[in-house]
């Protein structure tokens, strides 16, 4: 809901026309969002390059909405059985920090 | 065990890691030598994704395909370059710096799996192995004038296959010839309960050079607009030997080619934006800072771990994810993405086979796509196999201004072998 709110200030489709897809301010609250992180020195350059490539994209706008893509799949169930996998030495051993046996990350709050 | 010494002179820079000493055994590949991308976990040798991300990352496992190379017996000799996750059409994304082409120094070699094709075409192993998203298989094959398979969808275990877009990846063989190509397939291919999506329908097939009355279709969209005329006219004329060799051609079209290239990096950036946050320097690449907090040391970790096109994608994808938004681009290319598989399935009705260029023009020079977008763009005659999950092969059918040109053979689901056949007709020279 939130994220929808953040768009939808600068966001619109007017046939046809270049409008930018997106402003830098956009992209500064989605790069905050994913956790990437943007310098002010990028903000420019990715504004540009996603506006632009958003706008390809609104070809998909012009589609009737009354297909759904079709998943001749299923679920693939099995019991949940125990079998052999890592151990907590060989799980823990690529983590930056450890504590006790467990990994260590950045506080939440 | 026997053992193999491995220094490869690798002035084009396809390795990651190299293993000087490979210890190999007995089997149907034994001492064959063979490269692994470096997205292909590997246990005790580093695995990078050629992104600094997972520097000094060492898989504490082997991926499927891996375990069953080694029990084939081949020699697993490298890690090779990549661009950044698989993000990319050049391996100029990597963070290791750019393979070169081995027949140009001066051009790409195709991406993503760029250092896999150039290992194999500068001969400095047997075959190898890539991972196919978008094209990331055929592209660099195409580039530097060797074979590369994107096999079914499911063919190929993709457990220990560091995710990038699951819907639409496949781990597929490379090699200078259609036979070493299909010994590696017939190796990988299988059945793995570790991976929901594997089916068993493993590869056992020789390759038969026997087309006669082969039915191939010719869509229009891989000979139109954005296509290097030169580029088509040497696919046409690698499509008339094919006729001389027995098989028929008959013109089609793929109306849904025009919203293909959007429906797939809408849904490979999505799934990036999923698949990627589990990189946060936690349980795996550099230590991040504990002291921060939460998001700001996340954003600080990955601001300096992935690359710009990586972080890029991440951006597109939670964009098209974003509540409001979904609706306007993710779940419209699902649209688009079962518009091009009913396209593909009502060719295949009338048709064995699909064939086209596989890129809309030579190797680039490099530093020559700088813009994202004109990237995107030359993968546009790729996409469509990995959208409807059939396979497709590229294999080298001549040259232009001395680089080599693929021909793109796209088949119907499972049926990999006929594509492999036609391949190995036309290498061959026909039965």
């Amino acid at each position: 809901m939130v994220i929808t709110a953040l768009f939808q200030i600068s966001y619109h489709i007017s046939g046809g026309h270049k409008n930018t897809m997106v402003t830098a301010e956009d992209v500064r609250k989605i790069a905050k969002l994913a956790d990437v992180g943007i310098d002010d020195s990028e903000l420019s350059e990715f504004t540009t390059q996603c506006s632009g490539i958003l706008e390809y994209f609104a070809v998909l706008d012009t589609l009737d909405q009354n297909k759904p893509f079709i998943r001749d799949r299923y679920n693939v169930l099995r019991e949940d059985e125990v079998l052999p996998s890592l151990t907590q030495e060989e799980s823990l051993r690529n983590a930056g920090q450890t504590e006790k046996g467990y990994f260590k990350a950045p506080r939440v709050m | 065990m026997k053992k193999l010494a491995f220094h490869p002179d690798d002035s084009v820079r396809a390795f990651i890691t190299t293993i000087p000493e490979v210890t190999y055994g007995d089997g149907p590949l034994s001492g064959v030598t063979v490269a692994v991308k470096d997205n292909i976990s590997t246990k005790g040798i580093e695995t990078t994704c050629a992104s600094k991300i997972l520097k000094g990352y060492i898989p504490p496992y082997d991926a499927h395909v891996v375990t069953l190379l080694r029990n084939s017996g081949a020699a697993l000799v490298g890690k090779t370059n990549m661009d950044e996750f698989g993000m990319g059409t050049t391996t100029e994304n990597s963070a290791f710096g750019p393979t070169l082409n081995p027949l140009d120094h001066e051009r790409v070699p195709g991406g993503s799996s760029g250092g896999s094709a150039a290992a194999v075409a500068a001969g400095l192993v047997d075959c190898a192995i890539g991972s196919d998203t978008g094209g990331s298989i055929r592209c660099p094959a195409a580039f530097c004038g060797i074979v590369g398979l994107k096999p079914t969808y499911g063919r190929v275990s993709r457990y220990g296959l560091i995710a990038y877009a699951n819907s639409l990846e496949q781990i597929g063989p490379m090699a200078r010839d259609v036979t070493t190509l299909s010994k590696l397939y017939s190796v990988i291919a299988g059945h793995d309960p570790r991976d929901a999506t594997s089916v068993d329908r493993p590869y056992s097939h020789i390759p038969s050079a026997d087309i006669k009355g082969l039915k191939i279709g010719v869509p229009d969209e891989f000979f139109g607009e954005g296509v290097n005329p030169k580029v088509a006219g040497v696919v046409r004329k690698a499509l008339e030997i094919l006729e001389s060799y027995g098989a028929q051609t008959v013109p089609c079209t793929i109306p849904s080619m025009k919203y293909a290239l959007s429906a797939y990096y809408v849904t490979c950036t999505s799934e990036a934006s999923s698949n990627l946050a589990r990189f946060d320097g936690v349980r795996y690449g550099p230590a991040v800072e504990t002291l921060k907090s939460w998001h700001d040391a996340y954003s600080d970790q990955r601001k300096a771990g992935f690359g710009k096109e990586v972080r890029r994608r991440i951006i597109l994808g939670t964009f098209s994810l974003a509540a409001g938004y979904y609706g306007r681009y993710y779940q419209k290319a699902q649209t688009a993405r079962q518009m091009v598989r009913d396209d593909l399935e009502r060719i295949f009705r009338d048709v064995d086979v699909i064939a086209g260029p596989t890129m809309p023009d030579i190797a680039f020079r490099l530093g020559e796509k700088s813009d994202p977008l004109q990237m995107y763009l030359s993968d546009i005659l790729t996409v469509p196999a990995n959208l409807a999950g059939v396979p497709a092969i590229s294999v080298p059918c001549g040259n232009v201004e001395h680089m080599p040109v693929g021909l793109q053979l796209i088949g119907r689901y499972f049926d990999d072998e006929r594509i492999i056949d036609t391949a190995y007709a036309f290498e061959q020279g026909g039965a």
